[in-house]
């Protein structure tokens, strides 16, 4: 892990250059707390038709964040702008604002994708293992990074795997293919393979929708396990599940961000009213 | 006792599901009957093919008795064959080259007939071997030039009138006939297409001095050759084998790509090692049957690479690499056209004729099967 560490550190200065844009001074502190930063956000797949609207946001570091809100709303969407996964369709980009993370505009000329990528990670909502071992599986992230030793790569596979709460159950079998676990073991595979790069960020699209109770229990318990290492953002239908494991939530509605706050004062007592129906099951 | 009797309605007349009978019913069963044969005269041709093809050339290529391969049949290459009638009443039946042999050891026999049959002496040694090598030129080109524009078309290039119009003109080159891409491989590989040279011939198209060398690059073709002829089957073969890598490409989940773009990898990274190792199997599997197809083809060497008589083996009396790859070969379908359509047909020529065919189709069909068996394979490989 020593290697990658300092192989972050690197990243780091490349990701938060020096220019800081002008009228948002970034201060230690407020770099320090405020992870992400969505400022006044507009965003479409197609230009001129915008599925998400003024979206205005902070996310806090060390802290769980759940996004609710009904199927559409644009949740997904927005997760995937904080790792510039949408980057992936040609026509889709802000239309307005900007997102910082740790500090740096995402979007700013010399922000690299990749570097952005390592230092927020994602798990998806249908599980992704490569059919690979679970051992590569886990290692792939640092290869990519061209870390191969052998004892570097083993430390971190067993911390990941560790981590995920997965090492008990596969350490025996490192080298069967990951394809052969159960749908929530392959899901906190997943997870090892997105912790195993150190990401500072974690992103989470609905991690839990294809996995039985027993499992999202399990994945539920690890999220908050997770949160004293990694900040993480996680989108779920499931508002029990945004309650147990979030620290704050947002709740979005046809692309708006409607409110954002407290989980707890949030499902106690929501500000807005159309929050309130949503929470106590009257429409979505 | 339950007498069901009494369920059964006791009208037939009643029966709701009584035939009604009449045209309709009439016009079923024919449709039916006519696309049953339809479908059995599928299955007469290709029995009448193999069966004929079986009969008529296993005798040729197997014996009776050990080492039960009519080894000769498979290790020298065409000749002509004598026969002749001696004067002590013996008749004889020799390939070219024993029956020299026979004059020399018998000088006092007296050859009262004789007749000589042109390549219908010997084997088929030649024609294979060049089959093989512009087969292999062909699969290497193919899979290069094919694989690097799939790869483009399907994870690079964006939707568009210019890729659609890419498309389209890929898929019109599997239209053209086999005998076009004869000519445009002679134009273009045998007449015009570089090689790197000291002396350019006066006919070249033009030629670029290479700085600071006394060499040239010279557009003026590489002539007939096993290369020109695996370059133009390549040519020929490629929309199959960009449908098959494109095809092999859309089938690996999207979630890989995303998950390997998601941690940092770059695109070509992801390309390289979630994409393409599982995509690997399909293509190769699926590529491998277009090739066979393309290797039995005879216009498209006719003009470029094949060459019905030729004594020595490509690898006899070659200088380099160069001078391997820049001579002509036999080559099987060339072969065949040859014995099946241009020499004087006698009871002679016949085995010839089916044990070439035989041997060949035994070939295609065993790579056929490779694919098959490469397919079943990797499908119980990976699954996801
Ligand atoms: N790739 C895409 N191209 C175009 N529109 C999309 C794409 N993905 C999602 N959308 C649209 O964007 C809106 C928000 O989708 P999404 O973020 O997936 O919602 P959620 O995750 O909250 O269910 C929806 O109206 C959806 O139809
Ligand atoms: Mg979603």
């Amino acid at each position: 892990m020593k290697t990658s560490m300092s192989e972050q550190e690197k990243q780091e200065e490349v990701l938060t250059p020096e220019t800081k844009t002008a009228n948002q001074p970034v201060t230690r502190e407020n770099t320090h707390d405020l992870v992400i930063d969505v400022d006044n956000v507009s965003f479409g797949y197609v230009p001129g038709k915008d599925v998400l609207r003024d979206i205005t946001m902070n996310i806090n570091r060390g802290e769980v964040t759940a996004f609710i809100g009904p199927s559409g709303c644009g949740k997904s969407t927005l997760l995937r702008c904080f790792n510039r996964m949408n980057d992936l369709i040609p026509t889709a980009g802000i239309s307005k604002g900007e997102i910082r993370i740790l500090g740096t505009d995402i979007h700013a000329p010399e922000v690299d994708v990749i570097e952005l990528r390592k230092h927020v990670g994602m798990v998806f909502q249908k599980y992704n293992p490569f059919p690979k071992s679970i051992y590569e599986n886990v290692a792939f992230g640092l290869r990519i990074q061209g870390i191969n030793g052998k004892q570097a790569l083993d430390q971190a596979v067993e911390e990941s795997l560790r981590y995920a709460g997965l090492w008990e159950e596969v350490k025996d079998r490192l080298n069967a293919s990951g394809l052969g676990l159960s749908g929530g073991q392959q899901q906190r595979l997943c997870i090892a393979r997105a912790i195993a790069v150190r990401p500072k960020i974690v992103l989470m699209d609905e991690p839990c929708s294809a996995l039985d109770p027993i499992s999202t229990a399990i994945i539920e318990e690890l999220i908050t396990k997770l949160r004293s290492e990694f900040t993480i953002v996680i989108v779920t239908h499931n508002m029990q599940q945004a309650a147990r494991v979030s620290d704050r939530t947002a709740f979005f509605y046809l692309g708006n961000l409607i409110e954002m706050d407290r989980t707890t004062t949030m499902f106690s007592n929501p500000s807005k009213k159309q929050t309130e129906d949503y929470i106590s099951g009257r429409f979505g | 006792m339950h007498d069901i009797s009494e369920e059964i309605p006791k009208h037939r007349t009643a029966n709701p599901f009584a035939s009604k009978g009449g045209a309709q019913k009439r016009k079923d069963v024919f449709t039916a009957t006519a696309l049953r044969l339809a479908t059995y005269f599928i299955l007469l041709c290709a029995g009448y093919i193999f069966v004929d093809i079986i009969i008529k050339g296993a005798p040729v290529v197997f014996k009776a008795s050990p080492p039960f391969v009519n080894i000769d049949f498979l290790t020298k290459s065409p000749e002509t064959l004598m026969t002749f009638e001696t004067s002590d009443g013996a008749e004889h039946k020799l390939d070219f080259s024993d029956y020299s042999q026979f004059k020399r050891d018998f000088p006092d026999l007296k050859i009262v007939e004789e007749h000589s049959h042109a390549f219908s002496g010997g084997g088929i040694l030649g024609p294979l071997v060049g089959t093989a090598l512009l087969t292999g030129i062909c699969i290497i080109v193919a899979l290069f030039v094919g694989l690097t524009t799939a790869i483009y078309l399907n994870e690079y290039s964006s939707k568009g009138r210019f890729m659609d119009l890419i498309r389209l003109a890929i898929m019109n080159l599997a239209g053209v006939p086999s005998v076009v891409f004869g000519l445009f491989g002679l134009g273009l590989f045998c007449l015009v297409a570089p090689v790197i040279t000291d002396a350019p011939m006066e006919s070249a198209l033009f030629t670029v001095p290479i700085l600071f060398t006394k060499s040239y690059i010279s557009f003026q073709g590489w002539g007939t050759c096993m290369l020109a002829g695996g370059f133009t089957l390549a040519v020929m073969v490629l929309p199959v084998i960009i449908a098959a890598c494109e095809e092999s490409l859309k089938a690996i989940p999207m979630g890989f790509r995303e998950a390997s773009l998601a941690l940092g990898a770059t695109k070509w990274q992801t390309i390289a090692k979630s994409v393409l190792p599982y995509a690997f199997p399909g293509m190769l599997t699926a590529s491998v049957l277009g090739i066979t197809r393309v290797a039995g083809e005879t216009a498209p060497i006719m003009f470029t690479a094949a060459l019905s008589h030729k004594d020595k083996l490509p690898w006899q009396d070659v200088n380099g690499v160069g001078g391997f790859l820049s001579q002509s070969v036999q080559a099987m379908p060339y072969h065949i056209y040859t014995v099946a359509a241009r020499i004087p047909q006698s009871e002679y020529t016949r085995p010839m004729q089916y044990g070439s065919v035989f041997v060949f189709l035994v070939v295609v069909m065993l790579f056929a099967a490779l694919s098959v068996f490469l397919r079943i394979h990797y499908r119980k490989k990976i699954k996801w």
